[in-house]
């Protein structure tokens, strides 16, 4: 007789999980390694930059004072328990690790799970010796060892920057248990719907809600709904309180919703077939639109939602980063070391427009990503033969391309808009001039504009010219202005380097002084690199 | 008349690879031109240099009279295209990506809606499903729907069968057959014989980049040999006749290829040793396809 389940698995549901799982962490040994390495260091980089910057324990009192003061910052950041380094750096970067871990775990799960099977390799794959429920379990435990890591890590990187152990451990564990919560949140989205695009959604609007939810309950003054934290697993991080009388039942919660969701995610895959989510795929449109007639509206077509999700993002990011500013000063007022440092950043005048300028550079560097995402969709509407079909009709191969660049184009001035306005409203109506600030900051806005451009531009070059290094190249691109601006002038880089960056030469706003020059300099470079990629696309082959 | 495609001697590499090599083809004006090959010999190279996709490094190639790299868009405006392999935008519904296609193709191109319905019911297609929903087949049929919904004077189709169940291959042939009729031009690449031999005025066969033989069915069966198997009464000798080729006998059973001008020769032989039985008859496509794809010489009729 044939033995038809493999030996070693109780349940022949999960025949197979561990030759999927080591197939997961082979084809994603990059990522989770960078992603498990981003979360370590910037964690234990900033209770090192804590130590160095609040050597006094006023110091840190002060800065504990007027953190924890402040409704905005508290929405970002959280609360602050005590003003130890430990209690600084749950404050500062507790949520933020844990959004990064619950990013990490979410792609990770829904990667190996529903993209595999949208995209029809589980077929394949589950055509052998594999059982129905291998790749959900194959996902879930790569995403477990993620999290893993990433406490194992933090638990041994913590000490060696100064923390005392047992808080260190606690912190740990709370990041990694808010990655494997996120990860069986993730695991149930990937039942539900037949789109791993959506599903991703689904997680990804789970995690915005635990955010904004925990930024109410922390925000909330002591009459106010602050009870609503504990409904929120990013909370859980700093509710461990970990370098303040570490409470370890709160990691149960976590750990619960892991073990809920893992539960759910797996009666349900059993009671759906392969390919279908449990929510109905809504009948669209038998006919297209008006708007669904040319390269253009199809572009707008493709890329319109996705726009709406960074417009939301930057809309809310913003407000609360403008918000903030008020008291900005007193922050780091406290500290000399780090006054100097966000003041050479920002520019030259006062410390709040050295800031408010510091998030303008930030929503054009963010903007210059999205320009670089849209643009290269050309590239992958060619290698997914989604351009042969459309260059096959009467549409020119420079239209098609101009549609997608308008699109982008478009939509990077909708996102700088989103940030000057936003952070004009949130900074205003806390400072009482709405209207002026709103004015000010969406010039600031539109300032970093051409530097925007000129970065996407090298996207269209490549594309047009190398379309092979199209990708790597033009994120290679963004990389380098962002490493620049973010870290150039603290590491003293020379200026021939630092003029390489764009935003090197856009205008310092609110507080700078603006001269068109540079800014006409960097329209134009940016018209020079698009021409030129367009006039390769002409002459090259398509495909 | 002047050929709706002209390709002369038609080169194009990728690197080091030789995708065509000096390729002819011929497609005349309401024709439906089969453009027959195994994967990999050129057929898709090809269509992509007829379509200004790919840039040809050397030869002609003409279409609808005009420069397919230099006038692609104007061109493609009397045209519809089905790739090989259909990819499809997965938010967008199949009858949302028919009517793009037919708005794409231009101003005046719209397609008929009692046309494309009666498209859309005989290849039982539902247009408001989104494109990931859908099997290859069915992405398939929104491709094709969207070119036979066209007006356009001339179809190129890259394989247009594979994925399709039998009961809607059918289903294209009647569309083909009607397309033939209505005076449209047709190239069908495939390497689907029987599709080829139901469907084809002419055929084109290519292997690596080189068209291999071209013309009618029945011409390309007056190139070829005779396939002769015969049962007689008694032994003859047909060792060293001119024009017969692969004998083989075996007692008083022979089998053999003829050349055409042998033909009479070698039946006057056999019915002087008397016939019992005889089968003479043309080579199938798919033997000739055989002859022009093994890399031995002539394997149609031999014993396995």
């Amino acid at each position: 007789m044939t033995v038809l389940a493999r030996p070693g698995w109780a349940a022949p549901g999960l025949t197979g999980t561990g030759d999927l799982t080591r197939l997961a962490l082979r084809r994603d040994r990059i990522g989770l390694a960078a992603g498990v390495y981003v979360i370590v260091v910037a964690v234990a980089g900033t209770a090192y930059a804590f130590k160095r910057l609040y050597p006094t324990a006023a110091g840190r009192a002060a800065l504990a004072a007027t953190g924890g003061g402040n409704p905005a910052l508290r929405f970002l950041y959280g609360r602050i328990d005590g003003d130890s380094i430990g209690s600084l750096t749950t404050w500062r970067y507790g949520i933020w690790a844990g959004i990064f871990a619950a990013l990490m775990t979410i792609f990770v799960v829904i990667r190996h799970t529903r993209t595999d099977e949208e995209a029809g390799r589980l077929e394949l794959v589950g055509s052998a010796v594999v059982g129905r429920q291998a790749a959900l379990a194959a996902g879930l435990l790569t995403a477990a060892a993620a999290s893993v890591g990433v406490s194992v890590l933090l638990c041994v990187a913590l000490p060696l920057a100064g923390l005392p152990a047992a808080g260190s451990a606690a912190l740990a564990l709370a990041i990694g248990c808010c990655g494997l919560a996120f990860a069986g949140i993730a695991a149930v989205a990937a039942q539900l719907t037949s789109g791993a695009r959506s599903a991703r959604g689904i997680a990804l609007g789970a995690l915005g809600v635990a955010f904004v939810l925990r930024g109410v309950g922390d925000s909330a003054g002591a009459s106010g709904p602050s009870w609503l934290s504990w409904a929120s697993p990013l909370a859980w991080i700093q509710l461990t309180r970990p370098f303040a009388g570490p409470r370890w039942w709160v990691l149960g919660l976590p750990l619960a919703v892991f073990a809920v969701g893992t539960a759910l995610a797996f009666v349900l895959a059993a009671r759906r077939d392969l390919g279908a989510g449990l929510l109905p795929d809504r009948p669209g449109r038998a006919t297209a639109s008006r708007l669904l007639s040319s390269p253009f509206g199809l572009a707008w077509r493709l890329e319109w939602a996705t726009l709406l999700g960074w417009v939301t993002g930057y809309v809310f990011t913003f407000a609360a980063c403008g918000a903030a500013a008020k008291g900005i000063g007193q922050l780091f007022g406290t500290s000399s070391a780090l006054q100097r440092e966000f003041t050479r950043l920002g520019g030259q005048a006062a410390i709040t427009n050295a800031y408010l300028a510091a998030l303008m550079l930030l929503a054009g560097l963010v903007a210059a990503a999205y320009a670089t995402a849209t643009v290269l969709r050309l590239r992958s509407e060619e290698t997914g033969e989604l351009a042969e079909p459309v260059l096959a009709t009467a549409t020119g191969r420079i239209r098609w391309a101009l549609s997608q660049i308008v699109v982008a184009v478009a939509g990077t001035v909708v996102l700088l808009a989103a940030a000057g306005v936003a952070t004009g409203l949130g900074y205003g109506l806390r400072v009482g001039s709405a209207g002026h600030q709103v004015a000010q900051l969406l010039g600031a806005a539109f300032a970093q504009l051409p530097a925007t451009l000129a970065v996407a531009a090298v996207a269209v070059l490549l594309f047009g010219l190398w379309p092979g290094a199209a990708v790597p190249g033009a994120w290679t691109a963004v990389g380098l202005a962002v490493a620049i601006e973010l870290f150039g002038q603290v590491l003293q880089l020379s200026h021939w380097i630092l003029d390489i960056s764009p935003f090197t030469h856009a205008p310092r706003l609110p507080g700078g002084t603006v001269t068109a020059g540079p800014l006409l300099w960097l329209c134009a470079v940016a018209l020079a690199l698009s021409a030129a990629g367009l006039a390769g696309l002409r002459r090259r082959d398509i495909g | 008349m002047s050929d709706v495609i002209e390709v002369r001697a038609l080169r194009k590499s990728f690197g080091r690879t030789r995708a065509l090599d000096g390729l002819d083809l011929g497609v005349r004006a309401g024709e439906v031109h089969a453009f027959l090959g195994p994967n990999g010999a050129g057929k898709t190279t090809t269509i992509r240099i007829l379509l200004g996709l790919l840039r040809k490094d050397g030869g002609e190639a003409r279409l609808l009279g005009g420069d397919p790299w230099q006038h692609a868009t104007r061109l493609h405006a009397r045209l519809a295209y089905v790739p090989g392999d259909v990819t499809l935008w997965p938010g967008l519904t199949g009858g949302e990506i028919i009517d793009l296609m037919a708005r794409l193709r231009g101003p005046g191109s719209a397609i008929d809606p009692k046309r494309r319905q009666a498209l859309m019911e005989r290849f039982a297609l539902d247009p408001t499903k989104k494109a990931r929903a859908y099997s290859k087949g069915n992405r398939q049929k929104v491709a094709l729907i969207a070119a036979l919904a066209s007006d356009a004077e001339l179809l190129l189709l890259d394989e247009p069968t594979a994925g399709l169940d039998p009961l809607m291959e059918a289903a294209f042939r009647e569309c083909v057959n009607d397309e033939r009729h209505g005076g449209r031009t047709v190239l069908l690449s495939s390497h689907i014989l029987s599709e080829a031999e139901a469907l084809s005025d002419r055929v084109t066969i290519i292997r690596d980049g080189r068209a291999v033989e071209t013309g009618t069915l029945a011409e390309m069966r007056h190139l070829t040999r005779n396939l002769v198997d015969a049962e007689l009464a008694g032994p003859v000798s047909l060792d060293g006749v001119p024009g017969v080729h692969d004998l083989v006998v075996q007692g008083t059973h022979v089998r053999c290829e003829v050349d055409h001008a042998a033909l009479n020769d070698v039946l006057g032989r056999l019915t002087a040793a008397r016939v019992l039985s005889l089968t003479c008859r043309p080579p199938t496509l798919e033997e000739l396809f055989l002859r022009h794809y093994s890399s031995e010489r002539p394997v149609a009729g031999a014993p396995r």
